[in-house]
């Protein structure tokens, strides 16, 4: 017992004066616990970095053709080498980063804003408004999610906004059910019976006792869904109903009048699929990773849209 | 009992489809008005603004608009092509078989890679080979498909001159070479497919590994082999049927940007071709078609699931 006392004691106040805050020490375990979660979250860091600091880390504006130098190799000058255009490949990779962050989040958002009002609503009010809402998500969910978008955006039209809309529509009815499962078992809770008990109204209920129980599962989707919509909108605007030019998305570079170049420079290709590879990876490297750790019920719910 | 269940699977189908039906049938009609005026000027295909209304029906009440369409349906008239003119069933007939070869082997291929590398990664969990086989399988989950076709066509070309085959040959001019074509694309389809069913494959054979039965067939001294391979898997196999029907929604889409890369005249590739032309009536009986056909598949799905594991109950 005595041994056990002086084991920890002078550990303790050693540590005491620069003890981390909670949070970084949160990260610490996470990071020599999930290494691979940890390299997924350093991917996703890294994009956010170039599309927030995109001016700065480019070399140039993605659209600026620099005379004489037509698909010139990666070098110390052009790292990603230029394209058909005179474009520094580098630049326009950086520049597509926000591209893809911008859809990302802004369909992230969207979607688990819908997803969690729906899900939880569902849940708690049960019924035939549960039933109702449930058919409308399967008949959502039966569609093949690449023709489904497809189709929207050939109604709506090209464009940022169309495209988040539609794509949150999609990402909404994926995360709407597994959400309204999560509530459903939250609700089975004692303290959730105890609220009532105490004369809680629905809202307080709703907001204070079932939203915050389910959170960890919203925040595992959503991880994993912006992988999903990343290789979604790069597929879209692949074929050209994505992100109108002359911004500069990574699907949109592999497509379109560059591909005949492609062969003779390979680089044109490599390096905008290796970013939405890179991209889409982390995200769903730290999204595993944070399911086994926060939910682990939650295993082989799939990964994004359609999956 | 097999009866009645498939019945009552049949019965709640129908919501299903009635609702995506009225999805589809709205999908047009949130166009805005002119629209209408530009399919006139583009297509001539009718002889003034009203004539092209009265021709689409978009002059009579909602309500008739979607009881007409339905009646169509029903009677197996997926609707008309607003450029050839050809009805939506004619066009399907030549191309259904090509995309249906395509997700076939891409369903193969995907089977082939997930469930052997699934089992291998369970066996051996939390080893290096473990780690190494999750780490691929979300890679094969994160890379575009689109990328890896166009780098199958462009990199062997720089390394070694060769190219694979662009465009389509058919199966009368040479039987062999119309298989083959479908090789490469459908192995690219099936990757990412592959890896969610490895992910399912090792999840659920660990959990059966933990299972009393199985340490029985441990301690009655059955080698590793019989052990997972004729006491666990087959048992851990029936789950990954489930995804097999979202497997393959997920094919299909994927089959539009392939189709389209590797130039082969399938379902998918009409779609596109509609979409870019704005063929109306060709989306929408498309659409149609292929809800059709993932409500059929998860209805078989879930019949096969429930004849493979005598525990489910017909309910």
């Amino acid at each position: 017992m005595a041994r056990y006392v002086e084991a920890v004691a002078p550990v303790e106040s050693s540590r005491e004066p620069w003890a981390l805050p909670r949070a970084v020490r949160a990260v610490a375990h996470f990071c020599r616990h999930k290494p691979l979660g940890a390299l997924g979250g350093f991917l996703v860091l890294v994009m956010l970095v170039m599309a927030l600091g995109a001016p700065w880390i480019a070399h140039h504006d993605y659209d600026y053709s620099i005379a004489g130098s037509r698909m010139k190799p990666p070098s110390l000058q052009f790292w990603f080498g230029t394209d058909n255009l005179s474009r520094d490949l580098w630049s326009r990779v950086v520049y597509g980063a926000r591209v893809s962050v911008t859809v990302g989040f802004l369909t992230i958002a969207l979607a688990t804003m819908v997803a969690v009002a729906v899900g939880v609503s569902s849940a708690y009010i049960g019924g035939a408004y549960d039933m109702a809402v449930q058919r409308v998500v399967d008949a959502w969910m039966s569609f093949p999610y690449l023709i489904i978008i497809l189709s929207l955006m050939a109604v709506l039209g090209p464009g940022l906004l169309n495209l988040i809309l539609s794509l949150s529509v999609l990402v909404a009815a994926n995360n709407a059910r597994v959400i309204r499962g999560a509530a459903l078992s939250v609700m089975q809770n004692p303290y959730i019976e105890s609220a009532r008990a105490i004369g809680s109204g629905h809202l307080r209920i709703v907001l204070r006792h079932v939203v915050p129980n389910v959170m960890a599962t919203v925040i595992i989707l959503a991880t994993i869904g912006l992988g999903g919509v990343i290789l979604a909108e790069s597929a879209l605007s692949f074929l050209g109903l994505g992100v109108p030019p002359p911004r500069p998305s990574w699907g949109s570079m592999l497509a379109g009048s560059g591909r005949s170049y492609m062969q003779r420079a390979p680089w044109m290709a490599i390096f905008p699929g290796l970013a939405i590879s890179l991209a889409v990876f982390g995200f769903n490297m730290l999204g595993d990773a944070l399911r086994d750790v926060l939910d682990p019920r939650l295993r082989g719910t799939g990964t994004g849209p359609g999956r | 009992m097999l009866r009645r269940y498939l019945l009552k699977r049949l019965v709640v189908a129908i919501p299903s489809l009635v609702i995506a039906s009225l999805i589809i049938f709205t999908l047009p009609r949130l166009l805005p008005g002119d629209a209408v005026q530009l399919m006139l000027e583009e297509k001539a295909y009718g002889k003034d603004l009203d004539d092209l209304r009265h021709k689409l029906g978009l002059d009579r009440p909602i309500y008739i608009q979607y009881f007409t369409w339905v009646g169509q349906i029903v009677r197996g008239n997926l609707g008309e092509s607003l450029w050839t003119r050809r009805t939506v069933v004619e066009e399907l007939g030549s191309r259904l078989p090509v995309t249906l070869l395509l997700a076939a082997m891409a369903g193969g291929f995907s089977i082939l890679i997930g469930i052997p590398i699934g089992v291998l990664s369970a066996v051996r969990a939390d080893t290096l080979r473990d780690y190494v086989a999750r780490s691929l399988a979300i890679l094969g989950l994160s890379v575009p498909g689109f990328w890896l076709a166009t780098l199958v066509i462009i990199l062997p070309a720089m390394w070694w001159g060769w190219t694979p085959h662009l465009g389509f040959t058919e199966f009368r001019r040479n039987p062999t070479a119309h298989v083959l074509q479908f090789i490469l694309p459908g192995f690219i389809l099936g990757i990412a497919s592959g890896a969610a069913i490895m992910r399912l494959t090792r999840a659920m054979l660990l959990e059966v590994l933990r299972q009393d039965y199985v340490r029985t067939a441990w301690s009655k001294g059955l080698r590793e082999r019989v052990v997972v391979l004729k006491h666990s898997l087959k048992n851990a196999v029936i789950p990954v049927i489930t995804i097999l029907g979202i497997q393959f929604a997920q094919i299909f889409s994927a089959t539009v940007i392939i189709e389209s890369i590797f130039q082969l005249p399938g379902m998918g590739r009409f779609l596109f071709d509609a979409i870019l032309q704005r063929d109306y009536p060709v989306i929408q009986g498309i659409n149609l078609f292929v809800v059709s056909i993932i409500v059929l598949i998860n209805l078989l799905v879930d019949l096969t699931y429930a004849v493979l594991d005598p525990r489910i109950r017909y309910s």
